[in-house]
């Protein structure tokens, strides 16, 4: 198999090279840089030497605790309620700052388990944050965008006239720089006059009241979603398309003659030969929305109150904004770990089962 | 046989040309203002008029967009490629010259002596960096919206109380005239939050960090100054004076102009265009909080990089381009403020009785730099993301302290930033 591949297929190894080349140059080659960095304390500019510090980086953003307030007593014993009924608490900062253990954790999130508050604390909120908000991401864009670009398949595979017009239409935001496509939602999503508030005032008779999507934070994100999905749903359709295509037609007419109904034409038909297809989408939908920046620089920053951080941004802007590129290479190493293993995952329970 | 001879005197005429650029030596230089018509008018106008007035030195320009310049700067460096003369904003000026990018200026300190200080950039004693202009900021409001809401026009001796501009704002509110009583631009998440907000937090009397050691920002960001004034900031947003972060750039462009904002917080480099639009547009100074009245300053500046093999070259080209016809030129064209009185009174719109002579007094009275250390490119950004999550109602001291905390973890990992 060995000399069949080297020494029979001189030609393509020659095609192939120039490729080769760049990928390890500018992929494989800056990813081992990115370990070796994460493990220092590199900075982007600085005359200081660098130096090794083992895994400090990975503590720094994945360090997490959990703490007990109790609530503050009057002088018989009870816990002081403000007007609303609510116990009061000290300053979880008076806890962080005189114990070295915890010094500069912040509150991620608490809850309250008798008089006591339980206090999950993370030695950097705003990466946990951009951590969930990065899963939270790929499980709606996923099966979402998959399934959207399956349907405009479906409905684009079909012999009509002008439905080539149709493919293009839905192909059209994937050739648009995703920036410009960035910059146009932010103005479609404007709290004040954007086009979304006044078509939906429109379809309601005024009822509707503005919403400012991309300035609350529980809109924030799903708006983001909805147009990520929207902008590269096309590029999906087109590769389920392609898998619909080299489904055999006689299958159909077989299924046909055998009297199928069109949805059992799709389940034991049509689905069963886009397996290889469904994995492809999937795997690559994931990496991608895994990927997430442009639309977050371009349209929210991050903000507000870190509704939109995601890894990837976090990576650049400590990086590069915060000058900190070991602290950015950490990121990219551990989502380049989460990804890996989601689709190995994902490959095994795709795989052919004989 | 034509043809050779043709092309052979081509190329003799062709080294005929070259020969008089041979003789001088070849100064590289970088500038911010790809893309800016105006701006790159000028920066080639200075820099022919320099190649013809000596015959040592021919420097050539490169220009790059603004977004991308300091990280241009950054990879230059990094690959051991920096030009002889770099252009660098203020505030940045002494990361670069910490991290061994930048060589003091060598041209004597008094050629430079009746610049406004925000122009010079100093860092351990030693100035790196000279800028052509100063920006200002002002409160932009018309006469008319002052006169129909009752309100004093505050001076520079006399300027608003915190009080008196809440009651300003509450004014334009009830008047029920204007979409937001002030806008402050918070749609540029960028390095206008510190330059144009900072100051306010100077005004209550705090800081972005503690200027005595600038080793730590605990007291100064969090202390009882910030705290009220991180109250009163985040009280802006939810008592509905302004606009938030999710501001559309198009609204802010116009807003004013379209009368939909009564007040707008805004820098000297739109003024131009405001006063073309509004007639009656006045230019406030920045309220007083309690202590004193502050606005930034520090524009982009010219610097020599340590690399260079021809310091003495560049120096001659930043002495050049620091002539009071230049900067005037400058002053002109974007409504810049010159950096000395000389080149002031040159100008249309700085010299005395001039529409925007009010900024030059603004920047002379009021101007504070940013902080002067190295830490400063982190603390801009902990600063912008602080102010953001306020403004959009984070705990305030929970915020502060937060930015507390990464600011003195930055500083201390970076060994005190040389101080």
């Amino acid at each position: 198999m060995a000399s069949k591949l080297t020494l029979s297929n001189r030609t393509g190894w020659a095609f192939a090279l120039p490729g080769f080349a760049l990928i390890l140059g500018f992929i494989v080659l800056p990813f081992f840089f990115a370990i070796g960095l994460s493990l220092t304390n590199q900075r982007l500019i600085s005359p200081n030497p660098t130096q090794f510090v083992g895994f400090q980086n990975y503590q720094q953003l994945l360090g997490l605790a959990v703490v007990t307030l109790e609530p503050e007593r009057d002088d018989a014993g009870e816990a002081i309620r403000n007007e609303a009924g609510d116990i009061q608490y000290p300053r979880l900062r008076e806890i962080t700052r005189s114990d070295p253990q915890y010094r500069g954790m912040r509150e991620w999130f608490r809850w309250t388990s008798g008089e006591n508050a339980r206090i999950v604390i993370a030695s950097d909120v705003v990466f946990m944050k951009a951590l969930v908000n990065t899963f939270l991401f790929v499980l709606v864009v996923a099966p979402v965008q998959g399934g959207l670009a399956l349907v405009l398949a479906l409905l684009i595979n079909q012999k009509l006239r002008g439905i080539n017009v149709f493919r293009t239409i839905y192909f059209m935001p994937v050739v648009v720089s995703i920036v410009v496509v960035s910059l146009l939602w932010r103005f479609i999503y404007d709290g004040q006059n954007g086009l979304l508030n006044s078509i939906l005032q429109g379809l309601t008779f005024g009822l509707f009241q503005p919403v400012d999507w991309l300035g609350n934070p529980s809109t924030a994100l799903p708006a983001i979603m909805a147009m990520s999905i929207w902008q590269a749903v096309g590029f999906f359709m087109v590769i389920w398309l392609a898998g619909l295509q080299t489904i055999s037609p006689t299958l159909y007419e077989a299924a046909a003659i055998e009297g199928a109904s069109k949805s059992q034409t799709f389940r034991y038909v049509t689905w069963p030969g886009l397996r290889n297809t469904a994995v492809l989408v999937l795997i690559v939908i994931t990496m991608q929305a895994f990927a997430l920046f442009a639309q977050i620089d371009v349209m929210t920053n991050g903000g507000p109150l870190d509704s939109t951080q995601t890894l990837v941004f976090q990576s650049v802007e400590r990086g590069y904004g915060k000058q900190d590129i070991s602290g950015g290479s950490t990121i990219s190493v551990i989502l380049f770990v989460i990804v890996l293993t989601i689709s190995l995952i994902q490959r095994w329970l795709t795989r052919e089962r004989y | 046989m034509k043809l050779m001879k043709h092309l052979a005197g081509v190329m003799i005429a062709s080294t005929c040309l070259c020969a008089p650029a041979l003789a001088q030596t070849e100064l590289t230089m970088w500038y911010h203002g790809a893309g800016n018509e105006v701006e790159s008018r000028i920066i080639n106008q200075i820099i022919s008029d320099f190649n013809a007035s000596q015959s040592d030195w021919q420097v050539s320009l490169e220009s790059f967009p603004q977004g991308s310049y300091n990280d241009s700067i950054v990879a230059a460096a990094l690959a051991g490629n920096l030009p002889d003369i770099v252009d660098v904003d203020g505030p940045i000026m002494p990361n670069w010259a910490w991290a061994g990018y930048l060589q003091p200026l060598p041209i004597d300190e008094s050629e430079f002596a009746d610049f406004l200080p925000g122009t010079k950039g100093v860092w351990e004693g030693k100035l790196y960096s000279i800028g052509l202009w100063d920006a200002a900021v002002a409160l932009y409001a018309r006469q008319s919206t002052l006169d129909d809401l009752g309100l004093r026009t505050p001076t520079l001796d006399n300027p608003w109380s915190g009080e008196e501009f809440i009651a300003a704002l509450d004014a334009a509110k009830a008047s029920g005239k204007f979409e937001y009583a002030l806008d402050l631009g918070m749609n540029d998440q960028g390095e206008w939050y510190p330059y144009a907000f900072s100051p306010f937090l100077q005004s209550f009397g705090g800081d972005i960090v503690d200027r005595s050691t600038y080793q730590t920002a605990e007291g100064a960001l969090n202390g009882d100054a910030a705290l009220a004034f991180g109250e009163w900031w985040q009280s802006l947003f939810t008592g509905g004076y302004a606009p938030g972060t999710s501001e559309d750039p198009a609204d802010q462009e116009t807003g004013f102009i379209d009368g939909r904002f009564a007040f707008q917080w805004n820098g000297n480099w739109r003024a131009v265009a405001t006063m073309e639009a509004v007639d009656d547009v006045v230019f406030l100074p920045a309220p007083d909080f309690g202590a004193g009245n502050k606005i930034g300053a520090g524009s982009w500046q010219f610097g020599v990089s340590a690399s260079s093999d021809h310091p003495e070259g560049a120096a001659e080209f930043i002495k050049f381009a620091t002539q009071d016809k230049y900067l005037a030129a400058f002053s002109d064209a974007i409504g810049l403020i010159p950096s000395t009185p000389s080149a002031a009174e040159m100008t249309e719109n700085y010299k005395d009785g001039g529409p925007l002579a009010v900024f030059y007094d603004l920047s002379e009275a009021q101007a504070l730099v940013r902080p002067v250390t190295p830490g400063y490119v982190v603390q801009s950004k902990i600063f912008t993301k602080a102010m953001a999550d306020i403004a959009n109602g984070a705990d305030v001291a929970d915020t502060l302290d937060a930015a507390v905390d990464e600011i003195d973890a930055d500083i201390q990992s970076n060994d005190g930033y040389g101080h």
